[in-house]
């Protein structure tokens, strides 16, 4: 005989200001977090049955697949927040491959005490961001951890999306003689981030560059021969280059004074002594397109969203296979390395 | 950008190159001091402008460089206490002491932060009155008005909490000290702006009389190091030792003498050991005994530290002018930035981090000519 009364106490999640463990335990407290936050944020089909899994109808072709964890603080910041990231940092990297970005799930690490008020904002953020990419979260998990095991927030999304056929882009892929080409200026996420974080007003405009890139891939693989894509996220784009030349076995000559930085990073890159080619982006992509088709695909990045301000900065060579050689604003000849680890502010 | 960009330009760049072409008749070895010259000059790729009678060879002016093995292991040791927040400027946190870093330290447990600036300990020890917040007091002159200043707010605000850890470096007497060595070969120096934009270069003329070198006050864009190579050029071809300010836009012959009053106010000059060097009499700042609360050293009990440096390492002689990164059999090979042998493959100013992270393609160069 079932039992008709319960031990834990039917509290509204409403009458809760803030995250606590019963939140996770996958009692009644996870329950109504589920049904009054996520469900009514994320609400589609798939979703609704509240499965363990998801049931997805899938068109044929070949499915791109990704992961990715988002920490970041704060957790709110001038041009977006966690969840934006979450989502479209997963819809961009299935976007690299040429593919459409069709489903994507979340699970959340939640550290007790965190403001509801807080966890809705970025679920709600998050399903902005899903409805702008043309993605459905179907499914999703959610942990909460003891103060102090986690900071605040951390989310990690998966996704999958369709190929196109005849599409082939990889970081292995670039050729000599290719065009290198950035979707516009460099530094914006990871400068807001710093100055947010140390409380420094750059007193401008600067905002994370964060955005989903998938109509843009598709406005530039429809107009031309794209060999590699790249959103260079942490480590910049440098990281990215050095990573291409890697994969490719080819060599990149970037040009220093063609790479697009806004004043304020510059300003902000050149007081902690830091370089802008390492800081990361969320809302740029890199791309190594054949020479034949390089202004055409520049032509549709320009007025295709979030690449107006596309430039070509350096070439793909036979030379130094491996090696990003970067010319200098004056002249001079470098090569471009990958960093050992983070960049850290330099003393003098 | 205002006050970069300038600096910065493409055709006049060409110009001081071709002009230091036309002045340099013979070899000439030209040593910039600063460790921020060093990383400019291999940035922008300055060297690869230079004709190859002009070399440029990388000196001691890399504070994170020349910060002795054991005062690191000091730093580490006091970061590991459980009652000691430990604060230090970002790039040494990646210097290896004998032990690893002060990252692994803080993997390890240690409230390890980056600061931008030594007063920002004075609000951390504020807030944390049950702890002990420590600032590793690196750096030459340049960093000393801050760090005194430091020192100067916490006993006037009566924060007890706050103690630095000072290992501070002097550029005079370092010079000097090349200059001295019976193998010395540099024959012109870019002299430090920033140190100079504190302290003034009237402490430079002695010395540049004394051994009849020219010293150049030079800043750190690409225009200023290729303008001060000039100068320094013309001055060896024409047989002159004087002192010139190329950097004139930032340092004042006197100096900045409010900061010179404060640093006078809570340092002495020392005898210090420099990594890779050794010993150099009168070289240094340690705070004079009337502040000694705030001196890390006599506030905790370390007890002996000896730390032996690898013996292949030769970046004394590497910042000494003597020879160069890639002269060194472990460079690039046993001694990268990831697994550093000595001082100068640690920081991104060291000469040898400098060579590996920008120029390891020229070194490669089967007929390329030598670049510094």
């Amino acid at each position: 005989m079932a039992l008709s009364f319960t031990l834990s106490c039917p509290l509204p999640v409403t009458r809760h200001e803030a995250i606590v463990l019963g939140h996770g335990s996958g009692g009644r407290l996870t329950s109504q977090l589920v049904h009054e936050l996520f469900l009514p944020a994320f609400d589609n089909p798939a979703l609704r049955k509240l499965d363990d899994q998801a049931v997805l109808n899938v068109p044929p072709g070949r499915i791109a697949m990704t992961t990715d964890s988002y920490v970041v603080t704060p957790l709110f910041f001038p041009g977006g927040d966690i969840g934006h990231l979450a989502v479209n940092g997963t819809v961009n990297d299935l976007a690299m491959s040429g593919a459409k970005p069709l489903y994507l799930t979340a699970a959340f690490i939640i550290e007790e005490g965190l403001a509801l008020e807080d966890l809705q904002r970025v679920v709600h953020s998050m399903a902005r961001a899903a409805e702008d990419a043309g993605v459905s979260i179907v499914t999703g998990d959610t942990k909460v951890v003891n103060r102090g095991s986690a900071d605040k927030l951390f989310i990690t999304t998966a996704g999958v999306g369709l190929v196109p056929d005849g599409v082939s882009i990889s970081a292995s892929n670039a050729h000599p003689g290719d065009v290198v080409i950035v979707s516009g200026p460099i530094g914006d996420h990871g400068i807001t981030i710093w100055s947010t974080r140390e409380g420094i007003d750059l007193a401008g405009s600067l905002k994370s560059d964060t955005a989903p890139l998938h109509a843009l891939v598709e406005a530039m693989v429809g107009a031309g021969e794209v060999h590699v894509l790249r959103d260079p996220t942490r480590g910049g784009l440098g990281t990215s280059l050095c990573e291409i030349a890697g994969g490719s076995g080819v060599g990149i000559e970037l040009e220093a004074s063609a790479v697009p930085v806004r004043e304020e990073v510059r300003a902000a890159c050149e007081i902690l002594g830091m370089d802008p080619l390492f800081v990361a982006n969320e809302g740029r992509l890199l791309a190594m397109v054949a020479e034949s088709s390089a202004e055409a695909v520049l032509h549709a990045m320009r007025t295709a969203p979030h690449g107006r301000e596309a430039c070509s900065i350096g070439r793909v060579v036979v030379d130094h296979p491996g090696m990003v050689l970067l010319r200098t604003e004056i002249g001079g000849s470098r090569i471009l390395d990958m960093p050992f680890a983070e960049q850290l502010p330099r003393i003098c | 950008m205002k006050y970069v960009d300038e600096y910065r330009d493409q055709k006049v760049a060409e110009k001081l190159a071709v002009e230091i072409r036309r002045a340099a008749t013979r070899h000439w070895t030209i040593m910039e001091v600063c460790g921020g010259q060093t990383h400019s000059i291999v940035k922008y790729g300055i060297d690869y402008l230079l004709p190859k009678e002009v070399e440029l060879v990388h000196g001691p002016g890399c504070p994170v460089c020349v910060t002795p093995l054991e005062m690191i292991d000091r730093a580490h040791a006091i970061a590991r206490r459980p009652d000691v927040i430990f604060c230090s400027f970002g790039d040494m946190l990646r210097v290896p002491g004998s032990t690893g870093d002060l990252f692994q330290v803080k993997a390890a447990g240690g409230d390890v932060r980056i600061v931008y600036s030594p007063l920002d300990c004075l609000k951390i020890a504020a807030a944390n009155p049950k702890k002990t917040v420590v600032f590793f007091a690196i750096g030459f002159e340049t960093t000393a008005p801050a760090n005194a200043m430091a020192v100067w707010q916490a006993k006037a605000q009566s924060i007890r909490n706050f103690s630095v850890l000072v290992s501070h470096v002097l550029v005079p007497p370092a010079i000097a000290a090349i200059l001295e060595s019976p193998d010395n070969r540099v024959q012109a120096f870019l002299g430090p702006g920033h140190v100079c934009a504190v302290m003034g270069h009237r402490e430079y003329a002695p010395i540049g009389s004394r051994y009849r070198t020219p010293i150049v006050i030079t800043g750190f864009e690409p225009l200023d190091l290729l303008e001060g190579t000039l100068m320094a050029v013309r001055q060896l071809e024409q047989g002159r030792s004087e002192v010139e300010n190329q950097y004139a836009r930032a340092v004042d012959p006197e100096g900045n003498i409010g900061a010179q009053q404060m640093v006078r106010r809570m340092f002495e000059v020392c005898d210090r050991a420099w990594r890779g060097i050794g010993i150099i009499p009168q070289s240094g700042y340690r705070l004079k005994d009337e502040f000694c609360d705030y001196d890390a050293e006599q506030i905790f009990e370390l007890g002996l530290i000896h730390a032996p440096e690898p013996a292949i390492c030769i970046s004394g002689q590497v910042l000494t002018g003597l020879r160069k990164p890639h002269d060194c059999p472990a460079f690039a090979k046993g001694c990268t930035p990831q697994n550093p042998l000595g001082a100068t493959m640690v920081s991104a100013e060291g000469a040898c981090a400098a060579y590996y992270n920008y120029g390891r393609h020229l070194v490669a160069l089967p007929s390329g000519r030598e670049r510094a």
